[in-house]
């Protein structure tokens, strides 16, 4: 565990860029420091591989003050990930990657061995193994770099506004490798970022941090979003929290309607048994069960029912792993109002759920949430794609 | 007679090729001392370029130094040091190797300056000591820059190298002193394009330098 214990970095002109801070950060878990700029989180992340001195304070890293080892072998035991990846655009990407490896003195075919190993874990193309930086997407660079920190295997990861200069696709992308990657690895992750959405999506406990190194409130994402600790941590969440806050309930609970699905080849029976009370619309998919198009019953006629006449879908949403957020999303995209269900490996529809149907299980879960004093342990602990 | 004439009869002249004054020997004084005043020159201002461009330091005081150096006539500075210290191979080389320290060292503090700083911030952070930082970041990224700085200045060298022969020295100068007070223009130019070929192959050596020196990943953004 890292222990943060009054820290203090006040710099010769005056300037005060982390104020008397405390954090307990947890071992094997992502905790984000987030906050606009000049809040001292990057300042904060530093001083725990000792880039910034701190004036006052010290920091424990499982119980020692890190003052007690020597600056460099401190550093090597924890993996550092800068923003626009630091790579060295001299060496191969294989060779950026056993940097540390070589620094520690492993030989340098097992150094190498192991940089293919880690290209592997970060998704990269082993062809790459050969090119130059500038020869890779600004992605791609981000990947190494993460594979470089990762290289001599340091049971922290410090990382500094990772992903903040890749565009939103490349970032999402990063963003689920970098999950996925610590499902496998349960490294301690120290993540700067000034990115809310980035540290709600990551962070298993978040550091808001105000303007003059204040800590404003320190908690999961969800607790955050449900009970911001003031005015500033409210304003910096944003407006659309309440929204946000839905991606930590699970979809699985929805109940789901069978009723209203019909193949493309439907009997006019089968059209004509659909209840409209139940639904006003008939979901119609292809032999295989995926989703088409959603049509009013009395405009369907069996055996001649036209798949690009039909209303559109909209993107459906898969119960098991989304969350309340994506299936309210789903609906409210759709034109009709209503949301399609499917499974996670086929993409076959399992039913569909009405925005009322959603409403009644966000208020269930806000519902419990106030029951344990809104500390709902489960979203809390649980993270959901959102 | 035109250029080429001179040309043509001074390198036909089978006794331009032998002895204590042909063309083998002359050539061979005067890379002697291009090779010399350099080496000393980068001995000088290599170390101070680099670990002033390291820290970021000094920059000021590199660029006084660099426009007195430059400002200091070298023709001037040899008739001086031999009325100084009498004729000799330090009167030679103290102005090619003044002349040849200002590019050097504002070439090599201007690299390390201009060297991108996260890679460096990455390295520290990593845990790399200020050695390796230096050697195994700064040095490979700045090198295409370094190289530039130590070409000006051989190029200067190769050519003012002819000075050499004002103060009773070898050299290709040799040619071009004697030629002037013999009024034998064929010698005159014969080494005057001996001295332009040999800063060509001085080009073409740093060339080759830089290909085998400089890293493929470092080398398309010199």
């Amino acid at each position: 565990m890292i222990r943060i214990d009054s820290v203090t970095k006040r710099y010769p002109d005056g300037t005060v860029a982390v104020d008397r801070l405390s954090l307990e950060i947890p071992d094997r878990s992502i905790t984000v420091l987030v906050g606009p700029s000049g809040c001292g989180k990057t300042t904060t992340l530093r001083m725990i591989n000792r880039m910034v001195e701190p004036s006052e304070g010290t920091i424990l890293l499982d119980g020692v003050d890190i003052q007690q080892q020597p600056v460099n072998t401190l550093r090597r035991s924890m993996g550092y990930v800068i923003q626009n990846a630091g790579l060295f655009q001299h060496r191969t990407i294989l060779d950026n990657i056993a940097t540390v490896p070589r620094m520690l003195g492993w030989g340098k075919e097992k150094s190498r061995a192991r940089a293919r190993e880690l290209m592997e874990r970060v998704g990269l193309d082993g062809a790459l193994a050969k090119r130059y930086p500038y020869q890779l997407s600004g992605g791609q660079q981000q990947r190494v770099g993460v594979a470089r920190a990762l290289a001599a295997d340091p049971p922290v990861l410090l990382m500094d506004e990772p992903f903040s200069a890749v565009d939103p696709v490349v970032r999402k992308g990063l963003q689920d490798e970098l999950l996925r990657i610590q499902e496998e690895l349960g490294k301690t992750i120290v993540f700067v970022t000034h990115d809310i959405d980035e540290a709600v999506k990551l962070g298993t406990m978040v550091a808001v941090m105000r303007t003059g190194g204040h800590l404003a409130q320190f908690a999961p994402p969800a607790e955050l979003l449900s009970h911001p600790a003031d005015a500033f941590v409210e304003d910096f969440l944003g407006a659309d929290r309440g929204i946000r806050r839905l991606s930590f309930f699970p979809a699985a609970g929805l109940e789901l309607l069978t009723a209203p699905v019909v193949p493309i080849d439907a009997t006019a029976e089968q059209i004509a048994a659909h209840d409209t009370t139940d639904a006003p619309y008939l979901l119609v998919t292809d032999p295989d069960g995926k989703p088409l198009g959603w049509s009013e019953p009395q405009d369907l006629t069996a055996g001649d029912i036209k798949a690009e006449e039909l209303l559109p879908c909209g993107r459906p949403f898969v119960p098991g792993t989304d969350s309340l957020r994506a299936a309210l999303d789903c609906a409210v995209l759709s034109p009709t109002g209503w949301a399609v269900a499917v499974d996670a490996d086929g993409g076959r529809v399992t039913g569909v759920v009405s925005q009322q149907t959603i409403a009644e299980a966000i208020r269930g879960a806000h519902a419990e949430g106030r029951e344990d004093d809104g500390r709902p342990e489960g979203p809390a602990d649980m993270k959901v794609a959102g | 007679m035109n250029l080429f004439h001179f040309i043509s009869d001074f390198f036909s002249n089978g006794a331009h090729w032998q002895g204590y004054d042909g063309i083998p020997t002359r050539v061979g004084e005067h890379i002697q001392y291009t090779v010399q005043a350099l080496g000393i020159a980068a001995l000088i201002a290599l170390p101070v370029g680099l670990v002033t461009g390291h820290y970021g330091r000094g920059g000021n005081a590199l660029a006084f130094i660099a426009v007195a150096g430059r400002a200091l006539p070298t023709f001037g500075l040899l008739v001086l040091m031999t009325l100084l210290v009498g004729f000799g191979m330090v009167n030679v080389m103290t102005p090619l190797v003044i002349l040849a320290v200002p590019p050097i060292l504002v070439t090599t503090y201007e690299a390390m300056q201009s060297v991108d700083p996260s890679p460096v911030d990455a390295a520290r952070g990593m845990g790399m000591g200020e050695f390796g930082v230096l050697f195994q970041v700064e040095v490979p990224a700045a090198l295409p820059l370094i190289l530039s700085g130590l070409r000006s200045a051989a190029i200067q060298i190769v050519s003012t190298a002819t000075i050499a022969a004002y103060v009773a020295l070898g050299g290709l100068g040799r040619y071009i002193v004697d030629g002037l007070y013999q009024r034998n223009y064929e010698k005159v130019v014969g080494g005057a394009t001996l001295v332009a070929g040999l800063a060509l192959v001085t080009l073409a050596i740093f060339w080759a330098a830089g290909r085998f020196a400089v890293s493929p990943g470092v080398r398309r953004r010199a």
